[in-house]
């Protein structure tokens, strides 16, 4: 059961997309939570929480064209991935390190994503090792003459590396079809932003590097999607990249294995719980009338059976067995 | 045809664009300059500057965008314009190119082809005259030929465009003049994972590379005029290497002899060393032995320091006669 067969068959106004992106973020919710859940009774190794990315990922997904565009995503892009198609028993056998794990059989580390066949790119644990794949995958589009674009998430923490700057001149130099999207947490692990740069805004930077930068409430999808909707016409239209800014809030601990104690306080926490874009987005939706009590419980209970069906599936699937591992070192000469 | 290293590598590019539409070249100064080289001299006017890219100065994106561009179907050969610069990539190669296949079960493939020269003798100083093969050999997931050879650079070259996995494509700069040879106009490949004997002999075995190949030919046939046989042996592919020819070689002779330029400590030598320990010890004769660069930090620009830090015939011979009548 994935997302999509809870999903609208098509999105045809503001409210219908309003209501998918709300099923999608809390998707990806319950599917963190649950992660975390197992985690602590001992079932997976290590966790890396998307709660307050949410907003972000679904935001944009829903302006991209996931039957032709690529993911390049950010580690936490939980709700943009369900959207782009990979299902919660993908998601939680990835969590578990099994066999069926679309992103590398158990290979990696959960958050590691990658999906050849929905063109979602491999991540490795080098931050922003993966961003000039990204621009070389867009310049695969220009050079065929493809009009697919593709979708690039990095950290705040990633924006302070080299890869990024050559990554974001090359795309700039040949006006690729790409959209680079940092969601700006404030925290690379337990170091602040004060600590990571001098600006007050990543997107700052695009300036230097001769294309838009822009930055949003990340906590607000539709000011997400706007922002992405506009930044995918420039890209597919081939006038070049844009750098967008989501600035968001990461709710849990970097990962399973870190203690946020030791660098944030409680009330800190407490207070960013007042933009939790699943709280307020919620919010919006009854005021809107497009979701109340009846329809809120059986969305709620069809997200618990999909999670439910996910955790079953993905505990009792096979491991990678020991002559596996020994598999796709090289491929086959021809 | 007779030809220069240089220029086959240049005819081989060419061919290999023409046949295929996947194929692109970027790196620094290839296009209106022609490389640094000259290696790919000519292909920008044949191919327009879509298809041979002038890069700004960032091997890091040289190498992050060919392996995104390999992911999707092209097939990118990156030129980093000495091997000494591509230091600033390793992340790159060994983090994400060499582990995208194994981590993705497969999924994900990165064929992309990475040209370098390499190697000193040409007063490069320290940072144009590196050796890099060890560096990068002790990473599974790459591939890396050498070849010393005009015939070997085009078979090899059209061997690394058509593997489904990165291969690094050394190239010693030395010999991209200095060596020249019959190439077929017709298309081959040289198999990657081949060495070949290039001398029989049977007093012993020298294993060898690149430009340390001629050398060690030059002083096989210095040894020859003292009655001393010599077996030489090109590895042509580092990594994977062909352990069945080095083996059946000291079989054959019960000497071994390994040659790099490369500096010697964790060098290449060290790991066919061991190997021949490991596989042939009963069929040895005398200790391996092994000449190397010396463990300096570099290549020194004053002439009699370089000399200094090359391996060359002369040494080769001298220590073949020791091992010869151990």
């Amino acid at each position: 059961m994935n997302l999509q067969t809870f999903l609208s068959p098509s999105i045809t106004d503001i409210e219908t997309l309003e209501l998918d992106m709300y099923r999608a973020m809390l998707l990806a919710r319950r599917l963190d939570e649950r992660m975390w859940a197992l985690n602590r009774q001992g079932h997976g190794h290590f966790a890396v929480p998307c709660a307050g990315h949410e907003a972000t990922g679904a935001g944009f997904a829903f302006a991209l064209d996931t039957t032709r565009d690529y993911l390049v995503p950010h580690h936490r892009d939980v709700s943009a991935l369900l959207v782009w198609g990979l299902t919660p028993r993908d998601i939680l056998c990835h969590y578990l390190g099994k066999a069926p794990d679309p992103a590398g059989a158990g290979r990696q580390m959960y958050a590691h994503w990658g999906s050849r066949r929905l063109r979602i790119y491999s991540l490795s644990s080098v931050m922003s090792g993966h961003v000039s794949h990204a621009v070389g995958i867009a310049l695969a589009a220009k050079y065929r003459r493809e009009e697919n674009v593709t979708w690039c998430g990095f950290g705040d923490g990633s924006s302070s590396k080299g890869d990024v700057h050559e990554s974001m001149n090359f795309a700039a130099i040949h006006k690729l079809p790409i959209v680079f999207c940092c969601e700006n947490n404030q925290l690379a692990i337990s170091v602040p932003q004060s600590k990571q740069m001098a600006v007050e805004n990543v997107a700052d930077r695009a300036a230097g590097y001769g294309f838009p930068g822009v930055v949003v409430d990340g906590m607000n999808p539709l000011a997400v999607h706007e922002c992405a909707r506009v930044a995918v016409e420039r890209a597919r239209r081939g006038d070049g990249p844009t750098l967008i800014e989501a600035k968001v809030y990461r709710y849990m601990p970097h990962t399973s294995n870190d203690d946020d104690t030791r660098y944030r306080t409680r009330e800190e926490v407490e207070r960013a719980r007042e933009r939790d874009p699943l709280k307020t987005f919620r919010a919006q939706l009854y005021a809107e009338q497009l979701l109340d009590e009846k329809s809120e419980t059986a969305l709620e209970s069809q997200v618990r059976t999909a999670v439910d069906d996910a955790a079953d599936f993905a505990l009792n699937a096979p491991e990678l067995n020991a002559a596996d591992t020994f598999k796709q070192v090289y491929g086959v000469v021809r | 045809m007779h030809k220069s290293i240089i220029e086959t590598i240049r005819d081989t590019l060419r061919s290999e664009m023409a046949r295929d539409e996947r194929v692109f070249i970027l790196g620094e100064d290839v296009g209106v300059l022609g490389g640094v080289f000259r290696a790919t001299d000519g292909l920008y006017n044949v191919f327009g500057a879509e298809r041979v890219i002038d890069t700004p100065i960032s091997e890091l994106a040289i190498i992050g965008v060919a392996i995104g561009a390999a992911g999707v179907g092209l097939r990118p050969i990156a030129e980093i314009e000495f091997a000494d610069f591509i230091h600033s990539a390793f992340d790159q190669i060994v983090s994400e190119a060499a582990k995208l296949r194994y981590r993705t079960n497969g999924d994900w493939t990165c064929p992309l082809v990475i040209r370098t020269p390499y190697g000193g003798g040409i007063h490069g100083a320290i940072y144009h005259s590196q050796s890099i093969e060890a560096t990068f050999a002790h990473f599974p997931g790459i591939k890396i030929v050498a070849p010393s050879t005009p015939y070997d650079a085009k078979g090899l070259l059209r061997a690394a465009i058509a593997d489904p996995d990165p291969v690094l494509y050394l190239e010693h700069k030395k010999t991209y003049r200095a060596i020249k040879g019959e190439v077929p106009d017709e298309d081959y490949i040289v198999p990657i994972g081949k060495a070949q004997v290039k001398r029989a002999g049977s007093d012993l075995s020298i294993f060898a590379y690149g430009m340390m190949l001629h050398e060690s030919l030059a002083a096989a046939e210095t040894l020859a005029h003292e009655d001393i046989s010599a077996e030489v042996i090109d590895l042509r592919s580092l990594l994977p290497m062909d352990w069945e020819t080095i083996f059946e070689s000291v079989r054959k002779t019960n000497r071994a002899l390994i040659v790099h330029e490369d500096t010697c400590t964790m060098g290449l030598g060290a790991e066919i060393g061991a190997r021949i320990a490991e596989q042939a010890f009963l069929d040895l004769d005398a200790p391996i032995m092994r000449v190397t660069g010396p463990d300096l930090p570099g290549v020194p620009f004053n002439e009699i320091g370089e000399q200094t830090f090359m391996v060359n015939a002369q040494k080769i011979a001298d220590a073949a006669r020791r091992l010869a009548a151990f």
